[in-house]
């Protein structure tokens, strides 16, 4: 086949064939290119401060190897001044995390920037090796996505740094726009096609603390994806030819995840027609402003992020081939997680909660059948069944027609019923988590109470991991 | 394209290179050293279709062969360069594999 000449420099072979407008240019011509959409994107949407201290959330990954390196890159040739440092989470997650850190150090030696790592075993007491030896390969993924929300703003927080930017890319968007809408999950649309959003953050870390004597801060702690209209293609390309150190292994404990369905949606879809990605991104971003969120107001506000987000990160975090088994699982706790919040801060569904309601005598802290699961209107999850077979097994006349019951682990009952006895939650109202500041709406934090749970499983015999 | 005067033409030697978390599959090495048969049992010369059925049976190492390989190509997901260009700019499947090409194998399923 005769070679193609580059389209842009007319000179060079071509190497490349852009899958957003199918041109052919040769690996230095895409450098440069990529580069300057990747600033242009950033200029156009006024995403940084001259002089502004950005934390990279830095895995090791190909996402965000690229991203500090174009970031530095951009900074250094455009003059931007930006404070740029590398944020890593160690979650714990021997034969990944591990190995993934060791590629982060060596990018903080190569592109000269400082490193900070924050372990969940430092905040949290518990790496994600014990969470999994404690409560298995289900809902793990879970656990981790909410506490690496928490660690990722503790950590900008720790580095005095009110800006984290993340590598997700245009495919990440895509699968996540298609995701909500498999979902119905629509007012979701508005924080997954932003490409910028903000959140208030109280924190009282210790070094806070220690500086301001106690007292909590409440900063805006910005959240962005500059990399949010580049293709994952040309990502691993730009990586490729610029021959950048990155790791590359799924991890070992991410079961297929629902997000790997609307992966391979998108990735089959690419093949056919590469320009869909980008479509479909923009198709979301659109579709966001039609869709208002439970407060009215505009979108990408505050409150709403908050606690959501967590969700988000929870299934962007984990990638992976098609699931069977877990997804179930995985999605009846996130959904309970959801109805939970939802129930109690919207209050547009009526709530049964079965402790409250339990007859004859039967103490109110009694566990309660975890068969019985959300029958929500809205929901994709009904299992009629189990619903029936608890009114008769409780003589409770349950109605026939679909409500929403809020379900109830054992481990979310109890921490949550704790909350509700100790403090009513507040609606839309930011608060602190009573136990550990950070900010939340509810009384305890997510991150709280599923560490509640973990806590009072935990044997007296410590878990030897590894 | 160098066509030998020999009956059936020279064997092709190549070098295919497997990264983003392929080389797991191929025992852990990035490099590999293969040497195709210049003309297949149809007549034909080998094309990257054929090398990938190749690799598959005689260099794989691992069970999980549909983390490369769907439905006789690529899986979605896998870039394919040719002599360090998009295989989509060279025929793709149909590429007509030649002595000291280079083809790299880049998987791009894996967090970032």
């Amino acid at each position: 086949m005769a070679p193609h000449i580059c389209q842009l420099c007319n000179t060079s072979r071509a190497q490349i064939l852009r899958p957003k407008n199918h041109a052919r240019i040769c690996a230095p011509c895409f450098i440069d290119i990529f580069e300057r959409e990747i600033a242009e994107t950033i200029t156009s949407t006024n995403l940084f401060q001259p002089g502004e201290r950005i934390a990279i959330g830095a895995s090791g990954g190909k996402d965000s190897t690229v991203l500090a390196s174009v970031l530095k890159t951009l900074n250094d040739r455009h003059a931007w001044g930006l404070d740029l440092v590398l944020l890593s989470i160690d979650e714990g997650i021997t034969g990944y995390r591990d190995h993934s850190l060791d590629a982060v150090k060596r990018n903080s030696v190569e592109y000269d920037l400082p490193l900070k790592i924050v372990s969940y075993e430092e905040l949290y007491g518990w790496s994600m090796d014990q969470v999994v030896a404690q409560i298995g390969k289900k809902g793990n993924c879970t656990y981790c996505g909410v506490f690496r929300r928490q660690a990722l703003d503790r950590g900008a927080a720790m580095l005095g740094v009110g800006h984290v930017v993340t590598g997700h890319n245009a495919d990440d968007v895509a699968e996540t726009v298609l995701m909500n809408l498999l979902r119905g999950d629509l007012p979701r649309l508005g924080r997954a096609t932003s490409i910028l959003t903000s959140t208030p953050s109280a924190t009282m870390s210790k070094t806070d603390s220690e500086a301001k004597g106690g007292e909590v801060t409440i900063t805006n702690v910005k959240r962005s994806k500059p990399l949010m209209y580049a293709y994952e293609k040309e990502i691993v390309m730009y990586a490729h030819y610029k021959k950048l150190d990155y790791f590359s292994t799924e991890c070992i404990y991410s079961p297929e995840a629902f997000r790997g369905s609307a992966r391979t949606l998108i990735k089959n879809l690419e093949r056919i027609r590469p320009e869909s990605i980008l479509d479909v991104v923009r198709s979301g971003i659109d579709m966001a402003k039609l869709v208002p969120n439970a407060e009215g107001q505009p979108k990408g506000a505050v409150e709403a992020v908050v606690r959501n987000e967590v969700e988000d990160e929870a299934e962007g975090g984990c990638g992976g081939s098609n699931a069977k088994e877990v997804v179930s699982e995985m999605a009846q706790m996130e959904q309970k997680l959801r109805q939970d919040e939802r129930a109690e801060e919207a209050g547009t569904e009526t709530e049964i909660k079965l402790p409250s309601k339990v007859l004859d005598g039967q103490r109110p802290d009694r566990d309660v059948n975890p068969d019985l699961l959300p029958v929500a209107a809205l929901t994709t999850h009904i299992q009629g069944q189990t619903h029936g077979r608890q009114a008769q097994t409780d003589g409770q006349q349950l109605p026939s027609d679909i409500r929403t019951v809020t379900i109830r682990t054992k481990q979310e009952k109890k921490s949550s019923r704790k909350a509700t006895r100790d403090a009513p939650p507040p609606k839309q109202k930011l608060g602190q988590c009573e136990r550990c500041g950070y900010l939340s709406s509810q009384a305890v934090c997510k991150a709280c109470m599923l560490l509640e749970g973990l806590n009072k499983a935990r044997p007296r015999t410590g878990i030897e991991v590894g | 394209m160098a066509e030998s005067s020999a009956p059936g033409g020279y064997p092709i030697p190549i070098t295919v290179e497997f990264t983003g978390g392929l080389e797991l599959l191929f025992g852990n090495e990035r490099k590999h050293k293969v040497v195709l048969p210049a003309r297949l049992e149809n007549g034909s010369s080998p094309n990257i279709s054929f090398l990938l059925g190749y690799l598959v049976d005689n260099l794989m190492q691992d069970e999980r062969k549909d983390m490369f390989i769907m439905e006789d190509s690529v899986r979605p997901g896998v870039l394919v360069l040719i002599n360090d260009a998009d295989w989509e700019l060279e025929g793709e499947d149909a590429y007509e594999l030649q002595a000291g090409d280079t083809i790299v194998f880049v998987s791009t399923l894996h967090g970032g």
